[in-house]
């Protein structure tokens, strides 16, 4: 059986879920073991109709379940062959005990999720919800603002995943709709760039080499298990972040796209910034440019890497910051935020510690506006101002009634 | 093509090249141990092996050992059949590309998987797979029981029987429900084989094995296995249980062949009453009080009315 590469235009109209589909054709999958889920089914979609019209030699596979999604991708990884599929929200929520099999099985896997939010109540847009669930889970997560980033980190993903110091699985992550339903152009690699760059896959204690059998997930107990959980998060710690970097490199000079793992903008000089991820990255860049204008010294830094958390780069570009915002898009509910958390360990023991406040916002797909990001600037000025936090510790964006900040 | 192996007798069975270990943790008089064997013995091609969460999993990869000299995976409780075919997946995918390291093998892959694992938490998984028609070989370990966790009802427990949670006490004769019928469920599904086997029938054991790797398509193969631990009888006894429990037509021996052909495989000579098969086992103990033999001769009415249903299946040819 035999497949057809595409013909590609250099610049491709194409929403994100697309532009996902597009990467994994390229990437020649052997197997994708997959259940549709909105808003990620058009990356299944769009990847069974490449199969139907001859454009992919690997297998496909639908599913009863997105348990059994990643449990079909599990088997086939240990199998020894390139494996991927997607998925979002409940989906992902049912996939969550798969997740930590496939990672502490030290199997590559690529797992394009398609942020939503989760019930109840039921919700079908987007927010951060499914990503902040998958964050213990050993799994490596990027994060794409815009289809072109959701194209581009899939080649990344299974190029660092896929590492023989690394194997762990990683996700590509892209907002429900606002990504993934939302068109815009985007820089294509050709076929054989797009599969240069990944190379073929090398497989290790693959299950179908007869003539050196393995046994795959084992039972330990308290004499192995530690040592088992401590080694996979130190290399998730230590090996990975290298590896992403060589990868961003690379890419760069294949593409002349410079990812970076913690995205700073205008943050040289900056007194004030917002940290968020997703799409909200693009209108914070936007509304801090805006800001800069009226003299106040906004700045924006984006994770790309939220696992693992990079956390001696953020502690280096947020140097010399006076107020910070961390805008979560997910209920802590009953912390202050997993982004507001995270940047506070990172910062706590630095000798600039900034003043640093949490805002809850967009969830279940509501709206992030420029008005909100510029009246959030302006608070964050006046905390520089008065040296102090002037608001609540914890605030909701956009939320109707009563303000419902418990800090 | 791979060859089908040729099985002269019981001595030649027992000496083929083991790939299961005998170095493995399950209790002494486990059939799980017995019925593993005989299926792996069935074939000399090269295996890809799953084990659901359970009794053969937990006794036989406990890091940093093995007993198994074969591919085999264990993912969780109740995907271990998804595992097998998402394996299978990948073979396919490697042969159309091309890039099998041992492209002239001919692997047989098989999820074992207990009752619980199979009849309860399982069992989407494997309706997935079955329906699927991945090439693989689903077998079920029933000992009507979930017994690595020490005993509690699963949807395989009969009726009558006490288990952790539907013990018998001053009140209740333990579990109330009937067992649930796996191998209709699974041969609905239109697949090429379904058999029910047991260990002490091992000719008839291999011949089903061997017919279901013969077959392209899913193979479900519900296999008895006594359990000395939950069944509570003596370890030496396991072979006189599995005896019991064909002969007394409790687990009655037949296939279905693409869904709908059945055969009878056995028909004892003696038939033994159900009464003897339960009376051999500490969790029926109470059934033999004054105020449950009732349910003795239930047993004995619903054995006999599934055995002249089998042969009228047989005998229809439908």
């Amino acid at each position: 059986m035999a497949f057809d590469k595409m013909e590609l235009r250099d610049i491709e109209v194409w929403d994100g879920n697309f532009a996902a589909a597009q990467a994994l054709r390229q990437c020649q999958i052997d197997v994708v073991a997959a259940y549709p889920i909105t808003p990620s089914t058009p990356i299944v979609e769009g990847y069974a109709k490449f199969l139907a019209d001859g454009y992919i030699e690997g297998e496909f596979v639908m599913v009863e379940s997105e348990h059994a999604a990643m449990s079909g991708c599990i088997g086939a990884a240990a199998a020894g062959g390139r494996v991927a599929t997607a998925t979002s929200s409940q989906g992902f929520a049912l996939m969550v005990e798969t997740l930590y099999q496939a990672s502490g099985m030290r199997l590559p896997i690529v797992l394009n999720v398609v942020n939503r939010a989760l019930a109840a109540p039921l919700n079908v847009n987007g927010d951060h919800s499914d990503m902040y669930l998958g964050r213990d889970s050993g799994w490596i997560q990027f994060d794409a603002y815009c289809p072109q980033n959701a194209y581009d980190l899939n080649f990344i993903a299974f190029k660092v995943s896929e590492d023989h110091d690394v194997r762990l699985p990683a996700m590509v992550h892209q907002d429900g709709f606002m990504t993934s339903h939302t068109a815009q152009g985007v820089n294509t690699l050709t076929d054989d760039e797009a599969y240069g760059f990944v190379g073929d896959f090398k497989p290790m204690n693959d299950m179908l080499d007869f003539e050196h059998p393995v046994t795959h997930g084992v039972q330990t107990e308290e004499d192995w298990h530690f040592e088992h959980k401590a080694r996979q998060h130190n290399d998730l710690m230590t090996k990975v972040m290298p590896k992403i970097q060589a990868a961003f490199d690379d890419f760069e000079k294949l593409s002349g796209r410079k990812y970076n793992i913690v995205e700073s903008y205008d943050m040289a000089d900056a007194d004030v910034a917002v940290i968020c991820m997703g799409t909200s990255v693009e209108t914070a860049r936007e509304v801090a440019t805006e800001m800069r204008a009226k003299g106040i010294k906004a700045g924006v830094v984006g994770l790309r890497v939220i696992r693992p958390f990079p956390f001696f780069q953020i502690a280096e570009a947020l140097k010399g910051v006076k107020a910070i915002a961390t805008l979560d898009r997910s209920s802590p509910n009953g912390a202050p935020g997993m982004l507001f958390n995270e940047i506070a360990g990172a910062l706590y023991n630095t000798g600039d510690r900034a003043l640093l406040s949490g805002y809850v916002y967009g969830l279940g797909g509501r709206d992030l506006t420029k008005a909100h990001l510029v009246s959030l600037y302006n608070e964050l000025q006046a905390n520089v101002d008065a040296g102090k936090v002037t608001t609540p510790l914890q605030q909701f964006i956009g939320v109707r009634g009563p303000k419902l900040s418990f800090l | 093509m791979s060859e089908m192996k040729k099985i002269k007798n019981l001595k030649e069975f027992s000496t083929s090249a083991d790939r299961f270990e005998g170095a493995n943790l399950l209790c002494p008089g486990c059939a799980h141990s017995i019925i593993v064997r005989e299926v792996l013995n069935a074939t000399n091609d090269d295996l890809v092996l799953s084990a659901s969460t359970g009794c053969l999993e937990v006794c036989t990869a406990v890091y940093p050992y093995t007993s198994w000299d074969a591919s085999w995976i264990h993912i969780g409780f109740e995907n271990g059949s998804t595992a097998v075919a998402g394996a299978e997946a990948m073979y396919n995918a490697l042969r159309n590309k091309g890039r099998l390291k041992q492209p002239d093998r001919n692997p047989k892959f098989i999820s074992f998987a207990g009752d619980g694992a199979s009849y309860d938490i399982g069992f989407q998984w494997i309706s997935g797979c079955m329906e699927r028609g991945h090439n693989m070989m689903h077998v079920v370990l029933d000992n009507e029981v979930y017994a690595n966790t020490g005993g509690q009802r699963s949807s395989s427990t009969p009726i009558g029987s006490s288990s952790t949670t539907a013990p018998a006490g001053r009140v209740s004769y333990g579990e109330k429900k009937n067992k649930k019928d796996m191998v209709s469920i699974m041969a609905s599904h239109g697949i090429p084989y379904s058999a029910q086997v047991a260990p002490n029938k091992w000719k008839d054991m291999v011949k089903k094995i061997q017919h279901g790797f013969s077959v392209d398509g899913p193979v479900f193969i519900n296999a008895v296995s006594p359990c000395t631990t939950e069944w509570k009888f003596d370890p030496k006894d396991t072979m006189m249980l599995s005896d019991l429990s064909t002969d007394s037509l409790v687990f009655p021996l037949y296939e279905i062949i693409d869904g709908h052909e059945l055969n009878i495989t056995y028909r004892p000579k003696n038939v033994v009453p159900v009464e003897e098969y339960l009376a051999a086992q500490g969790r029926f103990k109470h059934l033999f009080k004054d105020q449950y033999k009732y349910l003795i001769k239930e047993w004995q009415e619903r054995v006999d009315a599934k055995w002249a249903y089998l042969n009228r299946r047989e005998e229809a040819r439908v």
